[in-house]
Formats: structure tokens, sequence, C-alpha cells
């Protein structure tokens, strides 16, 4: 009897270091899938030489990434937000994880060649800022994702500027947010739909200028 | 037949038992790489910013291990698999900020990365908890909370 205890609890210390092994592994994968263009030889990567690919959405999302068309134009990035926008209207945190995980995508597939050299500047600046908030984004509860929006909403006006859209937008401004110091946000739409409150407060805001 | 069955159960876990325990030993010898470096660039937050000795002191203590290029290792780090689970925070923490390099991220990185910064200790999602339980001296008290955030609160708005 004495023998089985020595290998049951030899077991139990076995069990637990196995799955801290794996729980590291599987977190492993979720940042390769994150950093796959942004990876320049960190040394580290060596842990995912040989490893299956994960059988999961990022599977999708990595092959997506790879297909994607380079592109100097700001359409899909400008698409893609003004979706994780209207998520946050709907307080659908699913949603705007969806959409935040497209925003890396598109910021990975922004070309910046054509563009000269002290707006490639700032343009990578934009790009790397905006798409570790995509990042979060795609993996963080609602409050935490709003917080990034916020951000990536400057991101993305800055980069407009230097881009221009095609799209006729209209930059909001909501008061309140972030302990009254305000926020804005881009819309598609003049009326008034608060990605930074959703449901609660719907209507707060004003537009505070029209783009194109 | 129920003597039978639990002999076999007993014979099975006997040699799973022993298949874990060589794997146990096994990881033992597999290596990692210690975060270590003596120098403080030039770079180095600390360096960059005129931070008061006492917010030095906790941010050296409850940030630095996991968000700068030097990690004051514990004994256990000696075992595996906590090494790999400690190598694998050290890694994620420096990707997302390194203490470090502050000096290298622009105008635009440094005022998302003290967002982020702010409002991960006010929410109590960092220091981690699986760190701040083994190391008690890292956890923030809500004065040091307060203090900290109100000093990079300020270094956000002298951007």
């Amino acid at each position: 009897m004495g023998k089985l205890k020595v290998t049951t609890s030899i077991m139990a210390i076995a069990f637990v270091t196995l799955m801290a092994t794996s729980c590291k592994d599987a977190k492993k994968e979720h940042s390769t899938t994150d950093g796959h263009h942004s990876e320049m030889g960190s040394g580290e990567n060596h842990h995912d030489e040989g490893m299956d690919m994960p059988h999961d959405g990022s599977l999708e999302s990595k092959s997506m990434m790879g297909d994607g068309q380079k592109s100097s134009k700001s359409d899909m990035l400008v698409a893609n937000y003004l979706e994780l926008k209207d998520a946050l209207v709907e307080d659908n945190q699913n949603a705007a994880s969806k959409a935040g995980g497209k925003m890396v995508m598109a910021f990975n597939n922004f070309d910046i060649s054509s563009y000269a050299s002290k707006q490639q500047e700032e343009l990578k600046d934009i790009i790397e800022d905006g798409k570790e908030h995509a990042e979060h984004i795609a993996e963080s509860p609602i409050e935490h994702q709003r917080e990034h929006f916020d951000v990536l909403s400057i991101d993305l006006i800055d980069l407009i500027a230097i881009t221009g859209t095609e799209k006729t937008l209209y930059q909001d401004f909501c008061p309140m947010y972030n302990n009254n110091k305000g926020a804005q946000w881009l819309s598609a739409t003049k009326e008034i739909k608060n990605p930074y409150y959703g449901s609660k407060m719907m209507t707060c805001g004003s537009v505070q200028k029209q783009i194109n | 037949m129920a003597v039978c069955k639990s002999k076999l159960t007993k014979k099975v876990v006997t040699i799973i038992g022993s298949i874990l325990l060589v794997v146990l030993v096994g990881i033992q010898f597999v290596p990692t790489k210690p975060n270590l470096s003596e120098i403080v660039p030039e770079t180095d937050f600390m360096v960059i910013n005129s931070v008061p000795k006492t917010i030095q002191n906790k941010l050296q203590v409850s940030c630095y291990d996991c968000h700068s290029n030097n990690t004051e290792y514990p004994w256990y780090n000696k075992i595996q698999p906590i090494a790999w689970i400690l190598e694998d925070h050290v890694v994620q923490g420096k990707e997302e900020l390194n203490f470090n390099e502050w000096g290298n991220y622009s105008a635009r990185r440094k005022n998302s990365k003290l967002k982020s910064i702010i409002s991960q200790i006010e929410d109590d999602e960092m220091p981690l908890f699986s760190y701040t339980i083994v190391h008690g001296d890292a956890k923030l008290s809500e004065e040091d909370k307060k203090e900290i955030i109100k000093y990079l609160t300020q270094v956000k708005k002298d951007l």
C-alpha cells in the first residue's frame, strides 16, 4: 500500500509539472500568432520550431495573414476600425475582439514604402503603437478594449491625416470618458453612437469635425 | 474479479508514475537562458526621468524583474519547470514593456505604455498575483499605488 501512495504522489507532482509546461506552450503559440510579422530575431522563437500548427482559430488567422494583400491605402484599416467601433457601441466584447484581430492584420499588411521618408517614420510609429492596442483589444474584457480603443482612435486619426481616406468620416468627441478628460473616435455616420459607454450613454458626445 | 482489477490498476499507475518521474528528472537538464545584465543603459526609465528614490525602489522591486534586462532570480529558478514559467513571464513582460528601453520608445508609444502601466496598477493586474504571492515585498499597498500612479500620470502629462 505504501508503494501505491508513493507512486500516486509522484504522479501528482508530474501531473502538475505537465500542466504547467503545456500551459506555457499554449501561451507561446499565442504570442507567435501575434508577433508573426514583427519578430526580428528575438532569439526566443526557437521554442516554436517544430511545433504543430495550432488547430484553432489562430490557424485561420495565420493563413489569412499570409494571404493578405499589401496596401498603401487606409481602406482596410478604416473598415476594420469601424467594425470595432460598432462592436463597442453594441457592448459586444466578442465582436470587438474579432475586429481587433483583423486590425492587427490590416496593420501588418499596410505598406508604407510609397510615402516620403519622414512620413514613413511617423507611419511606422503609428502602426507599431496601433498594432499593440489592436492586439490587446483582441484578447481583453470590454472595459480594457475601450481603454485601448481610445488611444487606437488617436493613432487612426493621425494615420488618416497622412494617408487620407476616400470615405467620409466624422471625428466625434465624448467629454466624459477618461475621468472627464474626454476621448475621440471616428464614425461613418453623423449620428452619435458612443463606443465608450455603449448602451449606458448611447448619445453622449458631439461631432468635432467632418473628414471629406 | 475486484482484486484482479485493482492489481491491474496498481500496475498501470506504477508504470505511468515511473514514466512521469523520468520526465520530471529529465527536464531538469533542459537549460534556460537567464535574463541578466549588469549594465543600466542610458535609455533606462530611471536615467531618463528623475524618479523619486522611493518610487525607484518600488519600480525596481515590483516591476523590473520582468520588465527589464536584469532579473533577480529566486533560488527555485534552478528547478524545472519553474524556470520555464519564469523565463516565459520575463520574455512576455519585456515584449510588452522594457524599462531599460524606455528612451527608445517614441512619445506616442511612451504615452501608450504609461496609460497601460497606470491602468494595470490601478486594477491590481500588475504586479501579477502569481508573482506577489511568492514575492511579498513586490506587492504594492494602496498607498504605494497612489504614489506611483500620481508620479506616472505626471510623467505622462510632461511627455
